[in-house]
Order: structure tokens, then C-alpha cells, then sequence
């Protein structure tokens, strides 16, 4: 057959319609028959012993549904790795905003008044808010060690290094938590029916995180729960984990009143109770010879898991596996800790852990840059992973990525050394000083290490009675475009018009576990087994002599329906196997830790106002090699829609904690990114291809959290010629770090350059 | 809080929505939002901040971009309304519509239907705006997707083609 390639192609997003006319159904847009509404009390303390749960008495308590922990049937967790969560807190809460017991009300506006009017008194025990209280173990809140997980990477012998050294380059580097800040408040509805079992419908993004979740809460078995997924108003990893909890409270208020129940978050709500990135702590110490060459090092990664386990562990690990960004480390020794605090538990957010953990290696290669007199450019240069190196892991590079010239070309879209000789000279006078700042990483593909292989992910496709092909999948869009590339793949495989394909709604009862989506994995793991599963379709028919191996679109339809018709369901299925070449070490950590990794270079240039002491981005070039772009559009809405939260991440985003509480829990002032505070972001590919991803995709939903902080915070640094090793870096700290320097006062006679340092 | 069981504050209140003449019984107080979203089925406005912030919940009130979430249903008396159902004609998106589908403009879809009010608005006011003028105009709107920049293309390329008709 003679025909165009779809894949490659900007084709249009296949629910795009419903969602520039407002007809898309999100959950709070649904409503059924007889339907209440559920609110949650929680926890105002950190950490305490519930002694006594009081009820108003202006309130009439008769109409409303009340459910506690003893109303739960099965186990009172939310199951996802380990079970230490509750669902509703029985005796003790260990962060504040715990829930604790639910209401529902056929009235929503009532609701706010009934969750005041239950007073809840404790016994309030002692509570540890800062990792460094939480390594002491003055109090221990979690196990025997306030200790979620720990990991240890080695490679080489770091112990001989430090006497070859040249230069020992040590630095300190944090990141805050930053708010997902999704447009959509987490929702759901719940309906149980004792021979149906329990339906939920919400804003998700892993319908089986949730099937799992709510079979062991709800005591059923997996035919009697079933989840589907509404249109989901954005999620970013904040929809990975918690909408199981709000899950297991809409299903026990929709068990004990037997009506629907439907629970939305406010702003608020979502803000303070919801997970957020972890905060991280991460400590470099480098060797490096007098040429520049990385010898070795220790890193030691810490993050905040706050109150319970959750997904810490595997954002630690990401975080861990990145924490030598794309350089060559003849040896090294990572050390990664995730610790527990009474906040409530952080959790996914883009990138995983490897934003934290980059940020850090990135601010700290200016560092070495300036402790030996190196440029920024040329560090990095010297240190790049070259094919046939092996990362931290001892993952070998097998493709032919060039970083030395990936960096070139971005150095060149930005206009970057002009910049930097102009920006040395105008940064002399004025009250406005400018810089510009480099950042290299990569970001692995996929779940880590075994992780795809334990996922066993399975994808369908459907040949329809009309002819036409349906993607089974339980792989969720949430504005990434998850749909539209997957129909590119079905039809690309099978020869037919992008719009004889569509993908059924997640539902439980309806699609395979592909997995969750999280992890860049959809295009790059899902997509090469839907284009496998179509292939089967073919298969099947060319087989059954219905269809030659060349064939017309017509043909093909009308092979189908005959198939149909004859046979009934027509279904084909492809499972994930690991290819045979992986290695991965659970225990040493040691391997293949992902099927691919995208790599790429970005370049900021900011200004620093000094009468406001705001830093902006004036110009942004995200360049990266992400193997073949399935879809151009849409891969560079996901760059630039990543940058953005990446430049909220370093210079907006600030969440205000007091004991362990989020005080800044709205739009007012948690400050995300509007129109007019963003540069246009420029976005540029490299197309190398992968293997193992379908038609040669990589993942590339996370990548662009990852440059954005340490390219911004490098500019800064560059423009005042102080380093700044902490975000999100707001004007305060940037005054904060100027005092430090006893620089705001001399300013205005002397000024400062552009491409000093501190040290 | 109101005391939802007097029925007999709530007084009858009229407006149009979309061209269309609309009578809802509501309390006076009650958000312009949950009358259009609950008494009127138009469930494209959004509810994302509940503060007026964020401007998922965008409408037109005469002419005017307002934020649905903060306008007590009372003060919508008399008014015309033009929600996000109210762009399309048919089958035929509107110009803004068909620009956002075109240029990646939309992408989870939930602050969309604000974002192309707030779009209408400013080229009512603005028919040829600078891409600088566009941001200004869509300030008010949050989208945590897109990163602005291919709502701002499609902003520009609708007011190229409306002007060329």
C-alpha cells in the first residue's frame, strides 16, 4: 500500500471537539438520579490520638449519611505498594487534614456547615516537620527509623578517588514542594448496587490503581468493582494515587446510604490535603581533576515522603537513578533516602523525583565550572556520557546521541555566547541585570528497572462491526493526548484513515490493566503494543483469507464486518514482554534501569529587576532528542506546558507550611505562572528513534520539568554572580542572598557582572 | 450560610442565555455559575478556584468577561449571557473554536471554554491585538497545560482569519 504516514503528523486531537464546545463530561458535570454529596472531616492537628468525636446539636444529624473507619467492610488502607495508609484514621492521625470520618448530604451548600460542626478533641503527640528532624529520631512517627526507603547506587571505587583530586567541589542543594495545581479539583462519584458491586466514575489516571484499592477497602472481588474515568481536567501525577482515597470515600458513603454519591473538591481542599512534589535535600561531593574531568563523587538525595509511605519509594528511586545527570561518573556512590514527616504524604508530580535530583546536579556542574575556571559550557562538555559509556548504573549507551553537539545547537539557538559577552557588558550600569544559564539531562522512559516487567501490561484492539478499529486500553488522557497518539498508532499499523480509529473510555469492565499512565510510558510501552495488538487484527484476517497482504481501506472494512459477523467479538491482545537484552539488578541496583532515555539541553536568560528583586524568563530554548515525534504538536504542547511549570517550580511556586499544614492553599497566593508572566518558549527536536518504543518514540511527558529549575536558577546566578541553591527563588531570597553578599547596598555605585561566582 | 428550607426567598429571576430567554427560581445570592451549571444544564463553565482567579468559569454578562463564580445570580437580571454553548452554530465551530482545535489551543479542555470567552472578549474589544495584547487579554485565565503559547497562536490566527472574512 502507497499511502502517507500518520504517525508524524499533527492530526487533530480525537476529543477536541467536545472540549473547545464545553460538551467534554468531566465528573462534576455529571449528575444521577437521587444523587447526594460527600465531605470529608479531617485532622487539624499533625499528630495526635483521636479522644472524642462531638456533634453539634444545631445541626439535624438525621439528614446526613455519617461514615467513620468501623463502617469500612475490608481493610481500612488505600493498597497501592505498601498498605500503611489509611482510609479513614481510627485512633491516631499522623498529618494534618487526615481524613477521618465522612458525611453526605442530599444539599452540597449545607455541607461546609456540617464539617465545622463536628468537633473532633485529641490528645496531641509530639510531631517533626523537617527531614533533618525527622533523620534525628527525636521522635520516630514512622517504623523503627522514620525511614521509608533506602537506596544505595555504587559504581566504582569511590574511596580512591579523593587523594587523585584535583578539586574537591562540594555543595548543598534543596527544592520545595510545588502544587500540581490542575484546573480540575479531584472528583468522584460512587453508586453501589449489592449485585453489582461498587461503580466509581472520576478525575483519574490509573483506573486499576483504583480497582485494586477499592477491592481491598470494599472487601469485593475484582468483577464487582469497576471504574471508569470522566474527562480529566489535568492531573500531572496529582491523579495518580490520591483519587483512590477519594474513591474509597464516595464508595462507603454510597454503601452505608445506598444513592449515589458524588464528592468534588474545592480549591482549597484539593490544595491542602492532596500530595504535592517532595521536597528534597541533595548533597554533592565531587572529585575533579585539574582539567575538568569528573573523577568521582558521592551524592547523597534525601526527599520529604511526609506521613505515610505512599509512592515515595519509587519517586526516590527516579530521583536516585538521575541524580548523575547525563554525565560520565568513572565511579560513584548515590546514597537516596526517603524520610517521614507529619505533612500529609507527598507524592507524584512530573518527573518523579528526577526534577529534585537534576536540579541539584545541574546548579552544582556551575559550581564546579567556577571552582576550577571553567566555563559552564565547556564542564559540561568534558563530562558528557559519550555511546558506549555506562550511566551510575552501569546502563550502557548504546545510541549514537552526540550530547557535545546537542548542546552546540542550543547554544547556538539561544544566541548564547553573544549573550553572555553583552550581558557582562550592560550588567555594569543599570538597576536591571541579565544572565543566562545552561542546563543537560536526561529522563528515563518507562517504569524503573523490573518495573515494566512486574506492570505485565495488556493492550486490545477491537475490529467494530462497522468496520472500523477500537483501541482497549486502560492508559487515561488527561491533555497529554493519549487518544490521538494511540489511534495514530492503531491506524498507522493497519493502513487506515486516523479516523476509522478511536479509543474506548477507560472503564474497567471494558479495558485491560495497560498499566498506569504515569512514567512517559504511553507512547513509548503502550504504544508499541497497541501497534502489536493491530497487527494481530491483521494477522487474523489475512489468515482467515479474508484480506491479502495488500489491501484498500475499503477492503479492510468490509474483511472486518464479514469477521464480525461470522465470529461475533473480535478482539486481539499483545502483552508486554521484557525484551531479552534487559538487565536489572533489584538488589545492587544495578542495570538497565530504563528501556530508553530522552536527553536534551535548555537554555534560559533572565532578568533580575533589583528595585523589585523579581527575577523573570525573557527567552527559553528547550532542545532534546526524544526518538521520533509521533504527533509535532502535541509533543511540543507537552515542552512547553512543562517549561512553564518548571519556570513556576523555580521562581513562583511556594508553598507556605506551618506544622506541617499548607497556608497557602489558593489560587491568590500559591502564585502559578499566567499569560503574561511566561516568555514564548522555544522547542526544537532531535530524532534519533528508539527501538524499543513504537515507531520509534520516546516518552517525553516528564523531560520538560526536569531543565527548566537549574537552567533559570544558573541564569540568575550568572546575572548577580551569586549562587542561589535553593527553590523556588522568590524576591525575597533573592534580597535574602544580595544582603548575604553585603551587595544591595553598594549597588548603586559599583553594580555587578555577569559570570562571577561566589567562591 | 443561607437557610436553604426558606423557599420563599428565592424570587424568580430572568435573563438571556445564548439568545435564548431563560426564568430560574433562585435565592439572590446564589452564584451566576451553579444557576448556569445546575438549573440551566450548561455545564461548560467551570468551577476551578472559586475565587475568581483561575477563570475557568468565564462567561459574557453584556458584553462583558466576568467570572460566573463571583456574580450573585441577581445581579444577572435583565442581562444577556453567552456561555460556551453558545459559540457554535450547529455543526460549525465558531472561528476561536476551530483556532484552539487547530493549534493545540486546548489540551485537558478544562479551563478552555473561559479561555475562548476571554479570547471573544478581547477581539470584540480588539479585533487585530498584538501577541502582547493577547496575553494582557487572557491574564485572567489560567492554564496549567499549555504553557500559554499555542493558545496565544490561536488567538492570533483567529483574528487573521475573522478580519479577513
Amino acid at each position: 500500500m502507497n499511502r502517507e504516514s500518520i504517525v508524524g503528523k499533527s492530526v487533530p486531537r480525537k476529543e477536541g471537539r467536545d472540549k473547545v464546545t464545553g460538551r467534554s463530561q468531566y465528573v462534576d458535570d455529571m449528575v444521577l438520579p437521587n444523587m447526594i454529596f460527600g465531605a470529608t472531616v479531617r485532622s487539624r492537628i499533625p499528630r495526635g490520638r483521636i479522644r472524642k468525636i462531638t456533634f453539634s446539636p444545631e445541626i439535624n444529624w438525621d439528614e446526613f449519611v455519617i461514615v467513620t473507619a468501623k463502617d469500612i467492610p475490608g481493610k481500612n488502607c488505600i493498597a497501592l505498594i505498601g498498605d500503611d495508609q489509611p482510609c479513614l484514621a481510627n485512633e491516631i492521625v499522623n498529618h494534618p487534614e487526615e481524613p477521618i470520618l465522612l458525611l453526605a448530604h442530599p444539599d452540597r451548600h449545607v455541607l461546609p456547615a456540617a464539617v465545622e460542626a463536628v468537633t473532633i478533641e485529641y490528645e496531641s503527640l509530639p510531631a517533626i516537620f523537617t527531614m533533618e528532624e525527622s533523620e534525628s529520631r527525636a521522635e520516630i512517627i514512622w517504623g523503627a527509623d522514620n525511614i521509608f526507603k533506602t537506596y544505595l547506587i555504587e559504581k566504582g571505587d569511590v574511596g580512591g578517588i579523593w587523594e587523585q583530586a584535583d578539586y574537591i567541589v562540594e555543595g548543598e542543594y534543596t527544592t520545595g514542594a510545588q502544587e500540581q495545581l490542575y484546573i480540575e479539583n479531584n472528583g468522584m462519584i460512587a453508586v453501589f448496587d449489592a449485585a453489582q458491586g461498587i461503580t466509581v466514575w472520576g478525575s483519574l489516571q490509573c483506573p486499576y490503581y483504583i480497582h485494586k484499592a477499592l477491592m481491598a477497602l470494599c472487601d469485593l472481588p475484582a468483577e464487582k468493582v469497576r471504574v471508569v474515568q470522566m474527562e480529566t481536567g489535568g492531573a500531572f501525577g496529582g491523579k495518580e494515587e490520591y483519587p483512590s482515597m477519594i474513591a474509597g470515600h464516595a464508595a462507603l458513603l454510597a454503601m452505608k446510604s445506598g444513592k449515589p454519591v458524588k464528592i468534588i473538591y474545592d480549591r482549597m481542599e484539593d490544595m491542602v490535603a492532596t500530595t504535592k512534589r517532595h521536597p528534597s535535600r541533595t548533597r554533592h561531593r565531587t572529585a575533579v581533576s585539574k582539567d575538568g574531568k569528573i573523577l568521582g563523587g558521592e551524592i547523597d538525595f534525601t526527599i520529604d515522603g511526609g506521613a505515610y509511605a505512599t509512592l515515595s519509594s519509587v519517586v526516590l528511586s527516579r530521583g536516585a537513578i538521575h541524580a548523575g545527570g547525563p554525565y560520565y561518573w568513572p565511579s560513584v556512590r548515590i546514597r537516596a533516602k526517603a524520610v517521614a514527616t507529619n505533612a500529609p504524604p507527598h507524592g507524584a508530580f512530573r518527573g518523579f523525583g528526577a526534577p529534585q535530583s537534576l536540579f541539584a546536579m545541574e546548579r552544582h556542574m556551575d559550581r564546579i565550572a567556577q571552582a576550577i575556571g571553567l566555563s559552564a559550557v565547556e564542564i559540561r562538555r568534558r563530562n558528557f556520557l559519550q555511546p558506549g559509556q555506562a550511566t551510575t548504573t552501569e546502563q550502557m549507551v548504546r545510541e549514537p546521541i552526540d550530547l557535545g553537539k546537542l548542546m552546540d545547537r542550543g547554544l547556538e539557538l539561544a544566541d548564547y555566547h553573544a549573550k553572555k559577552i553583552r550581558f557582562a557588558s550592560e550588567n555594569q550600569s543599570g538597576t536591571t541585570k541579565k544572565g543566562v544559564g545552561i542546563a543537560a539531562f536526561l529522563h528515563g522512559a518507562g517504569f524503573t528497572g523490573s518495573g515494566e516487567r512486574y506492570l505485565s501490561s495488556v493492550v486490545g484492539v477491537e475490529g467494530c462491526a462497522d468496520g472500523s478499529v477500537r483501541v482497549l486500553v486502560s492508559s487515561t488522557e488527561f491533555g497529554q493526548g493519549t487518544k490521538t497518539v494511540l489511534s495514530q498508532i492503531a491506524a498507522e499499523a493497519l493502513g487506515l484513515p486516523y479516523e476509522y480509529v478511536s479509543v474506548a473510555q477507560p472503564d474497567t469492565f471494558e479495558v485491560p490493566n495497560s498499566g498506569p499512565t504515569v512514567a512517559s510510558r504511553t507512547v513509548m510501552v503502550v504504544g508499541k503494543l497497541v501497534k502489536s495488538a493491530a497487527l494481530g487484527i491483521k494477522q487474523t484476517l489475512v489468515s482467515r483469507k479474508l484480506l491479502g497482504e495488500v489491501y484498500s481501506v475499503e477492503e479492510f472494512r468490509r474483511a472486518c464486518r464479514e469477521y464480525v459477523a461470522a465470529q461475533g467479538q473480535f478482539r486481539s491482545w499483545s502483552r508486554y514482554e521484557a525484551p531479552a537484552d534487559v538487565f536489572w539488578d533489584d538488589e545492587k541496583y544495578r542495570g538497565e534501569a530504563y528501556a530508553a532515555f530522552a536527553w536534551a539541553v535548555y537554555i534560559a536568560e533572565v532578568t533580575v529587576d533589583l528595585t523589585t528583586y523579581s527575577a523573570a524568563v525573557d527567552d527559553f530554548v528547550a532542545l532534546q532528542e526524544v526518538g521520533k515525534v509521533l504527533h509535532p504538536l502535541l509533543a511540543a504542547g507537552q515542552i512547553i506546558g512543562g517549561v512553564a511549570q518548571g519556570i513556576g517550580f523555580s521562581l513562583y511556586e511556594k508553598v507556605v507550611w506551618q506544622n506541617g499544614r499548607m497556608q497557602n492553599g489558593q489560587m491568590t497566593n500559591y502564585i502559578m505562572p499566567g499569560a503574561t508572566d511566561l516568555p514564548p518558549i522555544r522547542v526544537f527536536f532531535e530524532e534519533l528513534g528508539n527501538v524499543r518504543g513504537a515507531y520509534g518514540a520516546k516518552g517525553i511527558g516528564e523531560l520538560p520539568m526536569d531543565g527548566p529549575a537549574p537552567a533559570i536558577i544558573n541564569a540568575v546566578s550568572d546575572a548577580l554572580g551569586i549562587c542561589f541553591d535553593s527553590i523556588p527563588l522568590l524576591p525575597e531570597e533573592i534580597l535574602d542572598g544580595m544582603n548575604r553578599k553585603g551587595l544591595a547596598a553598594s549597588l548603586q555605585e559599583n553594580g555587578v557582572g555577569s559570570g562571577g561566582g561566589d567562591r | 450560610m443561607m437557610d436553604r428550607s426558606e423557599s420563599r426567598a428565592k424570587s424568580e429571576i430572568s435573563f438571556s442565555v445564548n439568545g435564548q430567554h431563560k426564568k430560574v427560581r433562585a435565592y439572590p445570592m446564589e452564584r451566576l455559575l451553579d444557576i448556569l451549571r445546575e438549573q440551566l444544564k450548561l455545564t461548560g463553565a467551570k468551577e476551578g478556584c472559586g475565587e475568581g482567579e483561575c477563570g475557568s468559569c468565564s462567561v459574557l454578562m453584556d458584553g462583558a468577561l466576568v467570572n460566573s463564580c463571583l456574580v450573585p445570580v441577581l445581579q444577572a437580571e435583565g442581562s444577556d449571557i453567552v456561555t460556551i454553548e453558545g459559540l457554535a452554530s450547529g455543526d460549525t465551530l465558531h472561528i476561536l473554536q476551530e483556532s484552539f482545535l487547530e493549534n493545540g489551543g486546548a489540551q485537558c479542555g478544562i479551563c478552555t471554554p473561559g479561555m475562548i470567552l476571554a479570547a471573544l472578549h478581547l477581539l470584540n474589544g480588539k479585533p487585530g491585538p498584538t501577541m502582547e495584547e493577547i496575553r494582557e487579554g487572557l491574564a485572567g485565565n489560567l492554564c496549567r497545560c499549555t504553557g500559554y503559547s499555542h493558545i496565544v497562536r490561536a488567538v492570533a490566527e483567529a483574528a487573521r482569519r475573522r478580519t479577513a472574512v
